[in-house]
């Protein structure tokens, strides 16, 4: 696929030919694919499962059962965790708060930080404590199972990422931790990684 | 509390639902239940009691501390778009079908299915309201009656970004014409069991809907069938006040 950068710092996602050509909801990412218009991280996923399934890796198990506990672990960290902790949310949060006491740039970022880190931190405990009970309470090395990702995992590494952005302390989560650290070992992870992108502050280097 | 008692009482084959009268994501699981004719026991768990945060329920039936939580098929399953699509998956033939066939369609059902569960209800549900009035009484006291307003202007702020980028993507759809519901002139799917029960949240926290007239008559279409008024909030046994004896 080509990869055409949106920088969410200048707004770029709120310039009005985005908006209301390819994202209604302002936020990255959008996937053209197929003669179609493509948001919502978790939708595009299924939609590359259903329309490539027997292309490269399944994304998804294929008993319902299994389905199930991925989609639970999925939903957990897309709709349970990440909303809270968007950027756009952060600065709501901020706004609240400046409307009572002035913060220069420093202290909003902190102040953010700290709403990111809680918001992450809550679920965490939750996806922790569900990932810990698996596979007769020993876990599994990616989230549902010992030899395959799934769309879990795709999901956990990057709340794992912003997670250790604003400061949540990871001890207290050995197995998403461990999961996420075996995730980091495989290059669909490795070579797709923030740090690696065209558009990185500062810019990857090449190699 | 009665959601653990129950719990260590049902037989292991039985279908019970974990649920809170006027909890927008319990609401949608209450649908797709009945659209796949799957006849359930109902747990109510009073949130306003805190009944979510008991540890047995916590650490039995929903680490999140939120509703719901569904027991089927020896499973206990939380996130209701996870709920939903096991449902179909394992019920596929049973009742209505809650996703289209085609992968095009299905992948324009869960993009407005996530729209609402992951872009809208989540940044307004209670847990988050609270934590937003905590921040203003760091620094202003609120009696129950402000609070209630400060949530409310909240609710409505971070919905209505989320139901102009809905209503939008509708109003696209069908050459400009929009369906009888979300995707489909025929059919309702996930995608319209998920909006009917924002659009009850937007009205109950004062969203102005006449900028939404695509999601207005979506819900309203909605509302016609059995699926949403037997499982309407007003009609839940743990309603408030109590649903009225027909």
């Amino acid at each position: 696929y080509k990869y055409a950068p949106v920088n969410l710092k200048k707004d770029e996602q709120k310039a009005s030919d985005y908006a209301s050509k390819l994202n209604g909801m302002k936020q990255v990412p959008i996937l053209l694919i197929d003669g179609m218009t493509l948001t919502q991280s978790v939708a595009i996923v299924e939609y590359l499962e259903e329309s490539r399934r027997s292309s490269g890796h399944r994304l998804l198990p294929e008993q319902p059962q299994k389905r199930a506990l991925v989609r639970i672990i999925t939903e957990m960290l897309n709709s349970g965790i990440q909303p809270l902790q968007s950027v756009g949310m952060m600065k709501r949060v901020v706004a609240l708060r400046k409307e009572y006491e002035a913060m220069n740039a420093d202290e909003a970022m902190k102040y953010m930080h700290k709403w990111a880190a809680s918001s992450i931190d809550r679920g965490f405990v939750a996806l922790e404590a569900l990932l810990s009970k698996l596979n007769n309470d020993k876990g599994f090395v990616y989230c549902t199972d010992d030899q395959s990702v799934t769309m879990a995992d795709i999901c956990l590494v990057p709340q794992v990422y912003n997670a250790e952005r604003y400061g949540v302390d990871m001890k207290a989560f050995p197995n998403i931790q461990r999961i996420h650290d075996n995730c980091m070992k495989l290059k669909a992870f490795q070579d797709t990684h923030p740090t690696k992108m065209m558009d990185a502050v500062p810019p990857p280097s090449k190699q």
